[in-house]
């Protein structure tokens, strides 16, 4: 089992999903000969040539419109948006179009395909190559909204998105790219799409994250530990569907629950996951729940570590929910 | 043929301009029969509507030798990216105004199971007709993916991409034409100017010679035909197609044609549409055009085409006691098809609506009236 970063994972699983299929076909911009501007799609134009790793012209509609043609008709696309912060041009493409196929036309079409894109800050990107919009898609039935946290899941669910029946928008934290390694089986496994993973043990306080935000609760849990506070660590890993039973079984296990996210705390999934519980299991609950999200400001530059939840602002509301 | 000077075969008088295609008898009457079967499922539908039996419908008169002729270029094995005015098409290649009707009505026969408005129909067989969605433009990048798909597979199939003249103003549009162009597409585009956009009249939507000459920006050649004329458009369509078969990439078409009828049922066009424009283009109506030219041709003398409108009344009068016959969709089809597999929470809310039907009885139907 080698070692990866997330970003090798991410290409790794590209490579394993080319290899053994000729209609999966990776597209977007610079994703090419470059290889992507973070390098996801290096080495897939030498190894599988033009014809199935190529550069599009700078058009997210065109990117994503084009995408679902192809996977109307037969092909497996795994479209890259350079950023998530530019993906708004395909909205009308992602919300209107793929996400209702299958059901405005009375499942007679269907676009089963992969939309990747960096999401996150913590790059110094500022405004517009920070942003977690998770929240945007997840108000979207007929889409699925999936987000890895560590390299082993990386590849593994995103095997299991290109072979998904449906279209799915694969957010990576690009904060932790290059920052994060771990074991990848080499080949193909896949990993559940709505399944949640329990990334630490503990009884007294859950949490709840995604994506970049899972190191930050571990590290706040790690402290918290050293505290008496043990922490229940819960990596969401799919938004949309989400794995509602395993979120409502995380939170009655403490009856404490802190849920973490880059994103804007207003209307953030942070809600979503409050409004479950309550509506769920709030006579389980001991503690009000609490979020811990941006700020419902635009994403800084200098000060992007002010903004962005980090160990001290998680670790503040393990104390709170827990001494409440 | 070019982007600026009209293309057009069939002279006013019925006579042919150029090269004579010579159509087997069977399908030009084919073409006239479906340009009349557009006509009736239109007046239906518009009676329908106005008695609050259906709530909406899209006219296409005026328009249906672009839809018929532009339909008789494409092979079976092609695939149409339709706008929601193009119910020709559809019953050109043998869609039943049955199948169509079930549709008007929402019903649980209906091919979107009653989850779209009217007129947006979806189709995979006798031909691929794509699910039409209200957006404008969309489906334009789409089919350009759509021929990318066959051109990646060498297959000879094609695809042809129809909207209207307010469409070219869509990001679609753009993002289609440029990626079509730069990736040599199997794909024509059929830009169906009727000249108006709900209200606003092409000259609200560019300041262009044609439509067709934006074809030179994308490097690809833009074709004007004259979209009364139901031979021509077939010509130029399939011209185009034949390009595009043998790798010669895509085309625009811009079909110069006008919107006798309102946008929709819900539109009055007597607020925005000059009535001396109205008369103008009445006296080029497609149908007595070809039918000038079938005349010409021993196929055709009055009173044929009271014979096959009554015909086609009929089958559209048949069509419509079946869908009115024909119960709603189950509940259930709220909930499924919107993932290939039910996720538990729109299971859940699916049985919470069916427990409470079962205790409280079914949900108030609403009126039906579309306010545009």
């Amino acid at each position: 089992m080698a070692t990866l970063t997330l970003i090798q994972a991410v290409n790794d699983a590209l490579k394993t999903a080319m290899r053994d299929d000729p209609d999966v076909l990776v597209f977007g911009e610079d994703v090419g000969p470059k290889g992507g501007v973070f390098l996801a799609t290096d080495g897939l134009t030498k190894e599988f040539g033009e014809e199935r790793c190529f550069d599009t012209p700078l058009s997210e509609d065109g990117i994503v419109g084009t995408a679902i043609g192809m996977a109307v008709n037969g092909l497996k696309p795994v479209a890259e948006i350079q950023f998530q912060d530019f993906i708004f041009p395909a909205f009308d493409q992602i919300v209107s179009e793929a996400a209702k196929l299958r059901y405005r036309s009375g499942g007679q079409y269907t676009c089963p395909m992969v939309i990747r894109t960096p999401y996150g800050g913590g790059i110094r990107g500022g405004l517009y190559h920070s942003q977690s919009g998770e929240a945007y898609f997840c108000h979207t039935p007929g889409l699925k909204v999936v987000i890895p946290s560590t390299p082993h899941d990386a590849k593994g669910l995103l095997l299991a998105s290109i072979d998904d029946p449906d279209p799915v928008l694969f957010l990576e934290p690009k904060a932790l790219y290059r920052s994060v390694k771990g074991e990848v089986p080499e080949g193909r496994y896949k990993v559940d799409l709505s399944t949640l993973r329990t990334a630490r043990e503990g009884a007294g306080v859950t949490v709840f994250c995604y994506g970049a935000m899972v190191p930050v609760a571990l590290r706040a849990a790690e402290q918290a530990a050293e505290k008496g506070i043990e922490c229940l660590v819960v990596d969401l890993r799919t938004l949309l569907p989400l794995d509602e039973d395993g979120v409502i079984d995380a939170a009655k296990r403490t009856g404490r629950v802190v849920v973490v996210h880059e994103a804007p705390r207003f209307c953030g999934f942070g809600g979503e996951i409050s409004a479950i519980l309550a509506e769920n299991c709030i006579e389980w609950m001991e503690a009000p729940i609490v979020r811990v999200a941006g700020f419902d400001t635009p994403f800084p530059n200098t000060l992007e570590h002010h903004y962005m939840p980090d160990d001290r602002r998680v670790l503040d509301a393990i104390e709170r929910v827990w001494n409440y | 043929m070019t982007a600026t000077e009209m293309y057009s075969l069939i002279k006013p008088d019925g006579g042919v301009k150029g090269k004579d295609p010579k159509l087997a008898p069977d399908e030009l009457l084919h073409i006239y029969r479906t340009m009349l079967r557009v006509r009736a499922f239109d007046e239906v539908c518009m009676k329908l509507q106005r008695s609050g039996r259906i709530g909406f419908s899209i006219p296409n008169r005026g328009v249906e030798a672009t839809q018929v002729g532009a339909a008789a270029a494409l092979r079976k094995t092609d695939w149409i990216f339709p706008s929601y005015r193009d119910f020709g098409m559809a019953l050109y290649h043998g869609v039943t105004p049955t199948e169509m009707m079930h549709t008007m009505y929402g019903n649980g026969a209906d091919c979107a199971k009653g989850r779209q408005m009217p007129v947006h129909f979806t189709f995979k067989e006798p031909i691929k007709f794509f699910s039409i969605s209200s957006p404008i433009g969309t489906h334009i990048v789409q089919a350009v993916g759509t021929a990318h798909a066959m051109r990646y597979r060498k297959e000879k199939n094609a695809v042809l991409a129809s909207f209207g003249d307010g469409g070219t103003s869509s990001l679609g549009f753009h993002s289609g034409l440029n990626f079509a162009g730069v990736w040599k597409s199997p794909v024509v585009f059929l830009c169906q100017n009727n000249q108006w956009a709900i209200s606003c009249p092409s000259s609200s939507q560019t300041a262009s010679e044609s439509y067709a000459i934006k074809a030179q920006a994308y490097g690809m050649p833009g074709v004007l035909v004259d979209g009364n004329d139901v031979l021509a458009v077939r010509q130029v369509v399939l011209d185009a197609l034949e390009r595009a078969r043998k790798g010669g990439g895509p085309t625009l078409v811009e079909a110069y044609t006008f919107r006798m009828g309102g946008h929709s049922t819900s539109d009055d066009p007597t607020k925005y549409v000059p009535k001396k424009l109205l008369l103008e283009w009445e006296k080029k109506d497609p149908v007595a055009r070809f039918e000038r030219y079938l005349a010409k041709k021993k196929l055709w003398k009055a009173p044929l085409r009271e014979k096959i409108y009554a015909e086609c009344m009929d089958e559209v009068g048949d069509a419509v006691k079946i869908a009115e016959a024909t119960p709603p969709p189950a509940l259930e089809t709220i909930f499924s098809d919107v993932y290939e597999t039910v996720p538990r929470h729109i299971r859940r809310q699916g049985q919470a609506a069916f427990d409470l039907a079962a205790r409280k009885g079914d949900a108030a139907a609403g009126g039906g009236a579309f306010p545009l």
